[in-house]
């Protein structure tokens, strides 16, 4: 009798912590008061420095967390039991967030700094008037290529280079949907937003061609096999590209003339924030120009912070490949959100491409 | 008077055990899958299972398993015949198992440095003058990776069962006049069939949904169910075609479970005299 009072009590015991752990990972962004905010970022995507420094000014203490995907980062919102106040996720599930109703508007009062943001990065349209969203950092997708070891000179200036016989085997692709089948409308002059069945139809076939070419399909570890020379091109984001040219500088990167894909970063306040005056606060403090120039120092991307800009060295900032002009800008196009239907439809024929390679 | 009500309640904390974290997690994973996109009670998700891409996405899956399984058998069937023979079998039975203690995800970043281009084999390869190769990312490193992997589970078993094989059996083969080889397959094979089935078991059904191994190594050249679940849920977020590809696992499992099913036939004729 005892033995299965016991075991029954293990079983109660073993279903109650789960219960338990489960709620506390719920609410580790836990106990947000007035004196504290959480901020729920990408990872590498700040100067840990600034937190303290944000402490020191306002007295708000700042609890961070990070999330790899902008779809986790959702997910995360939606469940609720988080109380993140201040996330910085990409422009497409800024719209999806907003149909589905998560953020909170911002209070364009409490956050003066705007003023420092370059015109060019607001009020664009998967946000207008800046509604619920601040621009964070803003980037490029293209091709880094490290010509010590390709034997023929590749410029990449236009996506066809990928599809060049020479490169057998050559090219790393990053694992995301929207960056391959993007690359393949581009490639053919379509929008990388396409939802025309013919135009993805003729991308796919595009993209089939590609095969022979791709080395492989991978995530962040492109960053260290450009960096060690395993690889010698890579379909990749132009921060993560920058990270490579850190160490490997015989690295280069381009943005091929077709077009290709604009992303924006930016600071958003959850509807599940608990100290939205505190996320306000925040949302200043990293708009600030020695502030932006800093974390853009520590980051790598590029910062939309014109003020922050004028404090940074130079050579960074006048570096085509990573600010690239106005006129470049223009050809590049940003990611709307396709709705799941299609955004389903995008990730079949990815897997599709993945099945072909074999 | 240990009679049924008491039986019945040693069955209380095995069945609560069973409901909470089996049949629940189970009828969860079947009740997300009938449920489209916008949560509306759907039958598609099965209908599109049947498309050509996930049929074709299974077909790859089992025979990357299969081949996995085979060249598994394959080393691990004698490996654990002459582990039974050796002195100190416990010992080398550990040093075998040892490494699967070591975190799956360690062991394949540690392939990625051992394939790769500057890597030790390449540098062997070199050395004996067949120049360096494109090791990683292939089929070839992505069944290599995986048998390392699955062998110590496939051994284990089979070594056991061999273990438990009566020596008297195998004179006595020899003594009625069977070579070698028919003393294997009619004697020795036979007998430790069962270890072999669980060895299949551990390792076909992991094999069908591997995901990780996919991607670092094979570099997404080589797609598995796993892959799929992994995107429906976290890319997609389409749980319910994750939910319909995961419930078609669990089927597979079952399957299989039913073909390498242990048949109990009485132990006298498996294990040495108790």
């Amino acid at each position: 009798m005892k033995d299965i009072i016991r075991a029954s009590v293990a079983v109660i015991v073993v279903s109650a912590l789960l219960l338990y752990i489960n709620s506390q990972l719920g609410k580790t962004s836990g106990s947000t008061g007035s004196d504290t905010i959480t901020v729920y970022n990408w990872g590498e995507y700040l100067d840990p420095e600034l937190l303290n420094q944000f402490t020191e000014e306002t007295g708000i203490r700042v609890i961070y967390e990070t999330f790899d995907s902008n779809e986790a980062m959702m997910t995360k919102v939606e469940q609720g039991g988080t109380s993140y106040d201040v996330a910085m996720p990409s422009e497409y599930m800024i719209e999806k967030m907003k149909e589905d109703d998560l953020l909170i508007p911002l209070d364009h009062s409490k956050i003066p700094n705007l003023k420092n943001i370059d015109p060019y990065f607001l009020d664009l349209p998967f946000d207008p008037g800046n509604e619920y969203s601040v621009p964070y950092f803003w980037g490029t997708v293209g091709i880094a290529f490290n010509p010590d070891l390709l034997g023929k000179d590749f410029d990449f200036t236009s996506w066809e280079d990928l599809w060049s016989p020479e490169l057998r085997q050559q090219v790393i692709l990053v694992d995301s949907a929207r960056e391959v089948i993007g690359m393949g409308l581009n490639s053919l002059g379509y929008s990388l937003n396409s939802t025309d069945e013919a135009e993805l139809d003729a991308a796919s076939a595009k993209l089939d061609e590609l095969t022979p070419n791709v080395k492989a399909i991978i995530g962040d570890e492109i960053v260290e096999m450009m960096r060690r020379n395993e690889a010698a091109i890579a379909l990749t984001w132009s921060g993560q590209a920058l990270d490579m040219m850190y160490i490997n500088e015989s690295i280069d990167f381009a943005v091929p003339e077709e077009g290709s894909n604009l992303w924006f970063d930016n600071m958003i306040i959850p509807k599940t924030a608990a100290n939205v005056d505190g996320a306000h606060q925040f949302i200043n403090f990293m708009l600030d120009a020695e502030v932006a120039a800093q974390n853009a120092d520590w980051v790598g991307y590029s910062t939309p912070n014109a003020a922050g800009l004028e404090l940074m060295d130079p050579e960074v900032t006048g570096d085509e490949r990573f600010y690239p002009d106005e006129e470049i800008r223009e050809r590049l196009e940003v990611y709307r959100n396709l709705g799941p239907e299609m955004t389903g439809e995008y990730n079949e024929r990815f897997l599709r491409f993945k099945m072909g390679m074999n | 008077m240990q009679n049924k009500s008491t039986k019945a309640l040693y069955l209380i904390p095995y069945g609560a055990w069973i409901l909470l974290f089996v049949v629940a997690p189970i009828a969860l994973v079947v009740y997300y899958s009938l449920f489209d996109i916008h949560g509306d009670f759907t039958f598609s998700n099965y209908k599109a299972f049947f498309s050509s891409v996930y049929l074709e996405l299974t077909l790859s899956s089992f025979w990357y398993a299969f081949l996995i399984t085979l060249f598994s058998l394959l080393i691990s069937y004698p490996t654990a015949y002459f582990l039974t023979k050796t002195k100190h079998k416990q010992l080398w039975l550990l040093l075998i198992i040892i490494p699967s203690w070591i975190n799956l995800l360690l062991k394949t970043y540690a392939f990625i440095g051992i394939f790769g281009q500057y890597g030790p084999i390449n540098a062997f390869f070199a050395a004996i003058g067949i120049g360096s190769t494109q090791l990683l990312f292939t089929d070839f490193s992505f069944i290599f990776v995986s048998v390392y992997i699955f062998i110590p589970f496939m051994i284990l078993p089979i070594f056991n069962a061999i273990d438990r094989l009566n020596p008297a059996l195998i004179d006595a083969s020899r003594d009625l006049g069977a070579s070698p080889w028919t003393t294997f397959r009619r004697v020795i094979l036979p007998l430790t069939m069962n270890g072999v089935k669980s060895g299949i078991q551990v390792t076909f059904i992991p094999a069908l949904s591997l995901f990780m191994i996919t991607r670092l190594i094979a570099g997404n050249k080589v797609i598995t169910l796993g892959t799929a679940i992994e995107q429906q849920f976290l890319v997609t977020q389409n749980w319910g075609m994750g939910s319909t590809i995961a419930v078609f696992l669990i089927l597979f499992m079952f399957i299989i479970m039913l073909f390498t099913g242990q048949k109990e036939k009485g132990g006298a004729s498996v294990g040495k005299t108790k």
